[in-house]
């Protein structure tokens, strides 16, 4: 009868029911339909953005004193070159590209390629965070403890990191990565224990071991802390080489993409092949949508919830363990990094779905990068880079808005899947 | 003089389904006419064109002779049609009079509500009508029955003359039944018209002055309460004859299969609600639970299950001793569980049918190998299951949300005793299906119990619990007030001792 509910509440009287969270179904047609929004979100994110540049932008004012025709004419010129240098700073300029792929000259090819190897750089620990939140919510779990869970993944990474020496890259690498999920998982795991052993809610609790993994950091990295260099600065000793993960461009600081964007592909694929292919994920994903269906199908919620928050803790560790041993190479203390809180926002944006948060991941590593590049090369603020996430999450979270837009059907999904009903 | 409304030729297609075929429908002034069809006969999907949620691809529909538009359900109300879903749409915290003003607020100076002029409304509809709704009550202090009133009010607020009711008595006690029938006469005295949505036939022939059946999106029949009865309208509904009763012939019980003794399970409110409790099931048996709800049924099937902690006694499934054992571990011990809520804890709406077929036995081969489940096998399995259980699903990927209440209960039905099992706990196994699905349910459980399971119903349906039991016990405050056989059993003596009359009474009585 869930249909017909789903069919009052469009109807005659109260409320607005907010969209079913959407689940990923194996059909085309579905499939095809949910990328459509997201993908009109995108554009319109741009086209009001667009409008916050232009009306930020003094020249324009200045042309439209001359007449309104320049006046147009300057404001779409001013469009135009910060969405030109938007892309080139996400993606590259295609000609430079082109070129150097025919000059055939490392250092050229290298500039060329630069823009979108800082996309990829940045998108890695965005893909690690947001597998986290997108698995708690499979199994019916808002983590918005990622953040606390990426502190502590990255203290045992870069502990493991730096104090161990001696050991071949091949031992050393995967032990350290290992430290970072180990410590997230931990991280993770105590808010679902206190959860599954006495119904604390995860939110609250997520929320409270955030500040004690600050508080940690801070305790461990500050000046004359434990973990801090003896130089006096709040920062980590460097870690090993051997715990490097490796750069695609070793010899050249400015690139620094590193094959942890190759373990973060794998990791959404192993996520999604645990959420849809294993026993275990058919179990976190029955607790999260029926958790009483799940006790009567004699799965331990408990133990379900449990796992689920130390699974989702260890992906946030290993967001922080390929920043360290990817990037920095360190730690610094007061390294607020947000990720856990922009993967809530991917999770959201990739509908939950491991395939979903990697291309939301993308578009947020785009974003960044092509944000910098908008600033030093167009002028316009790098807070635009706000804006855009800001309003793609909005019309995400609230598809109505586009189909208003966009004057689309109403998706009468009830109406294609009723059938069997009277 | 037109009819106050028509449908002519009203034709949708959903893919791979004609959920309506053509149908042509004449609502008089004054009358109440009955649809009456199993679950996916398309009674719904009409009712929902005509209320504005889908848009028919054939097909048109006049108003008092005046064709119209209806695209949405604000064009229905205004129209002057008006539906009752079965699931209400109230506010449980707010009054009957904020929940009738929701949606069209009337306002005082200064953006205030005017809750008095509303209510007074209410009160003169309340009267006209003989609902009997206290305007200032708080919806969640209401029984089920004067809700339901409460929805029929907002709809006259918003001068509704057509007024839809969408299985109104799938929620209602008997008393309530009646009292909404005389609801229904006094609607139609003072001029208003009522489509009437049920598979209840004595219900039909009780309130109609028209009945049209729909079968398979077809209309198979239109006739009067005049000129029909059960037994014909169950035969047009289904297609064929049915059988209202299942036949089941004596067979010799066998060895003791469940055996519960001196049983005490506590209540959601920490009151014993199962009282110390004992009897024995033997296979090629049933053993049929009867009571008023809410006597300690439902914690007792809940701890057969494992899914309720026992506070004292024993419960010997073959042999062996599984009081707060695990779900899973029962389960395993050969145990089928029909939950009392289906939608609940027997499915998850969300799943496909296959994956709801092994919702329990997911993690055992063939379904799955070690960690990895295997696709194939729980395809062809489901595959199996639909044809063999006849469950009526466009297929073994679409949502079991989707379904009918039958066919989610076939599903169920489907994954629990498609397994080896030999006790089988079922409970309220047909509430709220239709005809057709209640005399396939009860013919698969017999099965069962012919080839050698113990088997544990528990229903609120005196009928069914007759009809289906070799042995009745009958609860009261959890405690047994009585076991009979079913063969002999009255009416008028389990009633007795449903109401807690001892069987000691009763026996010095007959």
């Amino acid at each position: 009868m869930t249909r017909k509910q789903a069919v009052d509440t469009s109807s005659v009287t109260t409320h607005t029911e907010t969209a079913p969270r959407g689940k990923p179904r194996k059909r085309r047609g579905v499939a095809w339909r949910s990328l459509l929004v997201p993908l009109l979100a995108i554009v319109t994110a741009f086209i009001i953005s667009a409008l916050v540049i232009v009306i930020t932008d003094e020249s324009v004012y200045v042309a439209f004193r001359d007449g309104i025709g320049r006046g147009i004419v300057q404001a779409f010129s001013v469009i135009g070159r910060a969405y030109w240098a938007f892309f080139t700073g996400a993606f590259g300029n295609p000609v430079q590209i082109v070129e150097a792929a025919f000059s055939g000259d490392a250092n050229q090819i290298r500039r060329a390629v630069y823009p979108i190897t800082e996309t990829l750089r940045i998108s890695t620990p965005y893909i690690f965070a947001g597998l986290a939140v997108a698995l708690g919510f499979q199994g019916g779990l808002f983590n918005i403890g990622a953040e606390g869970q990426y502190f502590v993944g990255g203290l045992i990474t870069v502990f493991v990191g730096y104090s161990i020496t001696g050991l071949p890259q091949i031992i050393h690498l995967p032990l350290a990565l290992l430290a970072g999920m180990v410590g997230g998982a931990l991280w993770g795991a105590i808010p679902g224990y206190l959860k599954a052993k006495t119904g604390a809610h995860e939110v609250i609790n997520t929320i409270m071991m955030n500040y004690v993994a600050y508080r940690l950091a801070e305790f461990l990295l500050d000046v004359g802390g434990p973990m801090a260099r003896g130089d006096g600065r709040p920062v980590s000793p460097e870690i090993q080489p051997s715990a490097f993960l490796p750069q695609f461009f070793p010899n050249r600081v400015d690139l620094r993409v590193n094959a942890g964007i190759f373990l973060a592909l794998g990791a959404a694929w192993v996520v999604w092949w645990l959420l849809y292919k294993t026993t275990l994920g058919f179990e976190i994903r029955t607790v999260g949508k029926n958790p009483d269906a799940a006790r009567y199908a004699g799965i331990s919620v408990p133990r379900i919830m449990v796992i689920t928050m130390a699974l989702s803790g260890a992906l946030a560790g290993l967001s922080a363990s390929t920043d360290i041993l990817g990037v920095l190479h360190f730690m610094p203390n007061a390294f607020f990094s947000g990720y856990g809180f922009d993967a809530i926002a991917l999770a959201l944006l990739g509908n939950s779905h491991p395939a979903g948060v990697v291309l939301a991941s993308l578009l947020f590593g785009a974003i960044s990068a092509g944000a910098r590049n908008m600033q030093g090369i167009a002028h316009v603020p790098i807070d635009i880079t706000s804006i855009l996430q800001g309003l793609i999450i909005v019309f995400v979270a609230a598809p109505e808005i586009i189909r208003m837009l966009y004057r689309m059907r109403e998706p009468k999904e009830s109406e294609e899947l009723a059938l069997a009903q009277g | 003089m037109p009819p106050v409304l028509e449908l002519k030729g009203i034709t949708k297609r959903f893919p791979g389904v004609l959920a309506n075929d053509h149908i042509d429908l004449r609502l008089e002034e004054g009358h109440v006419l009955s649809l009456l069809g199993e679950n996916g006969a398309g009674k719904s999907t009409l009712m929902n064109i005509l209320y504005g949620l889908y848009d028919q691809d054939e097909g048109d529909v006049y108003i008092r002779g005046e064709k119209v538009v209806i695209n949405a359900p604000n064009d229905a109300i205004r129209q002057g049609i008006g539906m009752v879903h079965q699931h209400f749409m109230l506010v449980p915290v707010l009054t009957v009079t904020e929940n009738v003003m929701l949606g069209m607020e009337s306002m005082k100076r200064a953006g205030f509500l005017d809750r008095e002029t509303a209510a007074g409304r209410i009160r003169e509809i309340s009267d006209r009508y003989g609902l009997d709704v206290d305007p200032d009550a708080v919806i969640e202090d209401l029984p089920v029955g004067i809700q339901q009133r409460v929805e029929i009010i907002k709809l006259l607020y918003r001068n509704a003359d057509i007024l839809i009711l969408d299985e109104p008595t799938a929620v209602l006690t008997p008393q309530e039944v009646d009292g909404l029938f005389e609801v229904i006469r006094s609607l139609i005295a003072q001029g208003k018209s009522v489509v009437f949505i049920s598979h209840k036939l004595r219900e039909v022939l009780e309130i109609s002055d028209q009945i049209v059946v729909l079968r398979r999106g077809r209309v198979v029949g239109a006739t009067t309460p005049d000129e029909s009865n059960e037994r014909d309208l169950a035969a047009m509904m289904v297609g064929r004859d049915v059988i209202l009763s299942v036949p089941k012939t004596p067979r010799e019980p066998e060895d003791v299969i469940l055996s519960v003794k001196g049983l005490f399970v506590r209540g959601d409110q920490g009151k014993m609600a199962v009282d110390g409790i004992s009897f024995e099931i033997r296979g090629g048996e049933i053993l049929g639970v009867a009571g008023v709800q809410g006597n300690g049924q439902t914690e007792l099937v809940e701890a057969l299950t494992g899914l309720r902690s026992v506070e004292g006694g024993r419960i010997m499934i073959a042999g062996k001793d599984r009081a707060n054992a695990t779900p899973r571990t029962i389960t395993e011990a050969g145990t089928a569980h029909i939950p009392e809520d289906r939608q609940r804890d027997g499915l998850v709406l969300d799943y496909s049918v296959a994956d709801n077929l092994i919702l329990n036995t997911y993690y055992l081969p063939p379904q799955a190998k070690g960690l990895v489940m295997q696709e194939t096998a729980i395809t062809e399995r489901a595959e199996q299951l639909v044809a063999e259980y006849d469950v009526r699903t466009p297929g073994i990927s679409t949502p079991a949300g989707n379904l009918s209440g039958g066919n989610q209960q076939k599903v169920i039905v489907a994954r629990e005793l498609s397994r080896p099992v030999h006790l089988i706990i079922a409970s309220q196994p047909t509430r709220g299906l239709d005809v057709g699905s209640i005399e396939y349910i009860h013919s698969q459980v017999i099965r069962k119990r012919d080839g050698g399971a113990a088997v544990l119903v528990v229903s609120a349906e005196l009928d069914e619990v007759m009809s289906l039991s070799d042995r009745i016990i009958v609860m009261f405050e959890g405690k047994i007030m009585g076991a009979v056989p079913a063969d002999g059993a009255t009416k008028a003596e389990l009633g007795l001792l449903m109401a807690g009359v001892t069987s000691a009474t009763t026996a010095t009585t007959s």
